[in-house]
């Protein structure tokens, strides 16, 4: 096999202020109270934080000015995203847009898309969700049966998403549906679109989480019409979109961190003094802590230079997501605690929360069950 | 050592212990035999001073390019002392000594034996046991770690015919970690260099944990390869095992452990000095500890009754692994010293460590 080699990222000076500047940001919201720590992350919506970091310069950092960016480095949007990470921000209204709908509309949308869509993103005042899911197509993405088929001046799509995050309260949903039949490629003929949330023929129904929640939903699509400069890309790329640059999402800080303000409640819970089980469990996880940020830092490294390790950024996602799951078994293990969302104590409130939104952690953005398989494939088991 | 010249001698070194590193000499070094071929072949090439810097008349490899080179030896389950005796010439070196000649190794390597040393007559005398020495009775040298009434710490080149050994004993991969009894060892005084006040017993213990860190490192990308070449060719129920998804995944999730312990390696050979970050050595070898385990686990299991057997040579590889996880400290305890590091400064101190922004 492949022997894998973590090098060493060394962060350029530009990226070292960087970290400062989101740094004192982060310190000044939560000098003033702005977000609660121990209840959020980036998933957490809050429009009126995604204002504020987006007038700060956090939101869209590496796009073009002409469009609302910042010409910031990878790198530099980096540091801030695992800063926004480390400190519980609640980041969850731009997140998706700032991570994966605007890139793509930057490397694959029309001029008409990026003149009016990105420079609203870079200001935290347009949100994005993601409509891929359908009732029969979950880890079997292929499977999608929404319809877009052509019609004057654009596309009518029909069909239905489920699992949509956020599509109550955000302005626009990417989504993948089928140009073309399916016939023997069952790759080919998807494509992505851009489609408004409030064109008609859109109706959009809540789902409850198990954390009482409302955060995903189900989309139902009638003959919604969507402009032809409205598609990302040619029609029949969207399986290539969707697995390509997407693919390195995976190794990013929020597939690790999600839940990582707990295991800092927790150092803070067994106190100075913990005992030996506790110093050895607290111990354990910021090791393998340690080595999850190695690797994503490293291959954030190796993105910058044009590299594509995508097996890597694979592994880091299937591990990444197992030690956000161990956290709260760990945290419930050490210190004794009936988890309540109603308890007056900060700490019962973050293990209930984390504890009712683990299992979603192991599920969003593709299951370890998808991604061993890949990642078998890369070890090249046939 | 030019950066190019350093990948190309490791490059090297991998192929001589691929050429010389056969079964039949793991077999007979699992019956005690020391493999004189082997260390003869590896001291030609200069390997026991590697470490030692150029003017020296060692090789002058910087700590990353000997952690490249341990590696390689934990891949070939190289059955000698050459990362020991490397690390105890560099050491001697470093204390103002000269390259050591033959075999060595250092002492104490646990985490609480305690060597003292006293001087009378113009000479010194050293007291104390030191426990699970590697190959402390084969070596010709060993450099002990040891104070005076004082607590100043010395470094001692001690000739291994001095040294009474009270049990010789073996890790689980057969390889010797004996018990040393030190009663009143006589030493002259030109054995005898002292070190910084800042050094301690723990130096060598992290020195230990180091080299361990980078052989499991090595004994996992073994394992893994054993593993998946048995998965592709071994057929079951019409196709090879490999096809089946429950072999896949147990494979895919052993790959993330080692990938995870190759990443917290890799940011422990960093740095001007050999195993000097404590807490970059705490969390390898407490990840590695534990990933080394799941692969082993995993790796048995795709082999089935097969992978138990003698004659496959998986073994070499799992009993050291096995045995190198609880070598140099184990995951628990080092798992522990991070803990009540980051314990003692708090949540918000978790951050800016992991970070290197503190």
């Amino acid at each position: 096999m492949q022997a894998f080699r973590f090098e060493a990222l060394s962060f350029p000076p530009e990226a070292r202020a960087m970290r400062e500047r989101v740094r004192a940001f982060l310190h000044e919201e939560r000098a003033h109270n702005r977000f609660a720590a121990h209840r959020s992350s980036w998933s957490t919506f809050d429009p009126e934080f995604s204002h504020r970091a987006a007038a700060a310069g956090f939101v869209g950092m590496t796009w073009p000015k002409k469009y609302g960016g910042g010409e910031y480095s990878n790198l530099e949007r980096f540091v801030v995203t695992e800063e926004m990470l480390a400190a519980g921000a609640p980041a969850g209204a731009h997140w998706i847009a700032d991570r994966q709908s605007g890139p793509q509309i930057l490397k694959h949308g029309s001029e008409r898309a990026r003149t009016t869509i990105l420079p609203k993103i870079a200001a935290g005042k347009c949100y994005f969700g993601i409509g891929m899911s359908e009732p029969d197509s979950g880890s079997d993405l292929a499977a999608v049966r929404t319809k877009a088929t052509q019609a004057d001046g654009g596309w009518l799509i029909n069909g239905s998403k489920i699992w949509t995050s956020n599509a109550h309260r955000v302005h626009y949903l990417i989504v993948l549906a089928r140009t073309s039949p399916l016939e023997q490629d069952r790759h080919a003929g998807l494509t992505q679109f851009v489609v408004a949330t409030d064109t008609k023929g859109i109706e959009i129904r809540p789902i409850v989480n198990i954390a009482g929640g409302h955060e995903f939903n189900e989309v139902f699509l009638k003959d919604v019409f969507v402009p032809e400069d409205m598609v990302i890309g040619h029609p029949g790329e969207g399986w290539k979109h969707v697995t390509g640059e997407l693919a390195f999402e995976r190794a990013g800080p929020d597939r690790f961190m999600s839940d990582i303000r707990l295991l800092i409640s927790l150092i803070d819970k067994v106190g100075t003094e913990p005992s030996e089980r506790q110093a050895i469990a607290v111990g354990r996880c910021v090791a393998h802590f340690s080595a999850l940020r190695r690797m994503s830092t490293s291959i954030a490294g190796l993105l910058e230079r044009g590299e594509r390790p995508i097996t890597e950024a694979a592994l880091v996602k299937d591990v990444g997501t197992a030690f956000e799951r161990e956290i709260p078994e760990i945290v419930r293990s050490l210190v004794p605690s009936e988890p309540s969302l109603d308890d007056e104590e900060e700490f019962s409130q973050a293990l209930a929360h984390v504890l009712l939104h683990a299992p979603s952690f192991t599920i969003r953005g593709g299951t370890p069950e998808i991604l061993r398989g890949m990642i078998a494939r890369g070890l090249g088991l046939r | 050592m030019s950066e190019d010249f350093s990948k190309i001698m490791v490059e090297q070194v991998g192929r001589l212990f691929e050429r010389q590193v056969s079964k039949d000499v793991l077999t007979l070094a699992d019956h005690g035999e020391w493999p004189q071929g082997l260390w003869h072949a590896v001291s030609e090439a200069g390997l026991p001073h590697a470490m030692v810097a150029e003017a020296s008349g060692g090789l002058g490899l910087a700590p990353a390019d000997a952690m490249s080179l341990m590696r390689r030896m934990g891949y070939n389950a190289l059955p000698l002392p050459l990362a020991e005796t490397m690390v105890a010439s560099h050491l001697w070196v470093e204390a103002g000594g000269s390259p050591l000649d033959g075999p060595a190794t250092f002492a104490p390597v646990t985490a609480d034996d305690r060597i003292a040393i006293a001087f009378n007559r113009g000479g010194a005398t050293l007291s104390g046991t030191a426990r699970h020495v590697p190959w402390g009775g084969d070596v010709r040298h060993l450099i002990i770690f040891a104070r005076d009434e004082g607590g100043q710490g010395y470094l001692v080149n001690v000739t291994r015919d001095v040294i009474a050994t009270s049990r010789r004993r073996r890790n689980v991969a057969y390889e010797p970690r004996d018990n040393l009894q030190l009663d009143q060892v006589r030493v002259p005084l030109d054995a005898v260099a002292k070190v910084a006040s800042d050094q301690d017993e723990d130096g060598l213990l992290l020195c230990m944990a180091a080299i361990r860190v980078q052989q499991m490192v090595g004994g996992m990308e073994r394992a893994l390869d054993y593993a998946l070449t048995y998965a592709n060719e071994r057929v079951q129920f019409g196709r090879p095992i490999g096809r089946f998804q429950a072999i896949q995944h147990m494979l895919a999730i052993a790959a993330g452990h080692f990938a995870a312990a190759s990443a917290a390696a890799d940011a422990m050979a960093e740095g001007e000095k050999f195993a000097h970050d404590r807490f970059a050595v705490a969390v390898a070898k407490s990840r590695c500890g534990e990933a080394a385990g799941h692969v082993a686990a995993a790796c048995h299991q795709v082999h089935g009754a097969m992978g138990f057997t003698h004659e496959h040579a998986l073994h070499f590889t799992t009993r050291r692994l096995w045995s190198w996880r609880d070598e140099g400290g184990s995951e628990s305890y080092w798992q522990e010293w991070i803990g009540r590091r980051i314990c003692a400064m708090g949540g918000e101190a978790l951050w800016p460590i992991i970070t290197g922004t503190r």
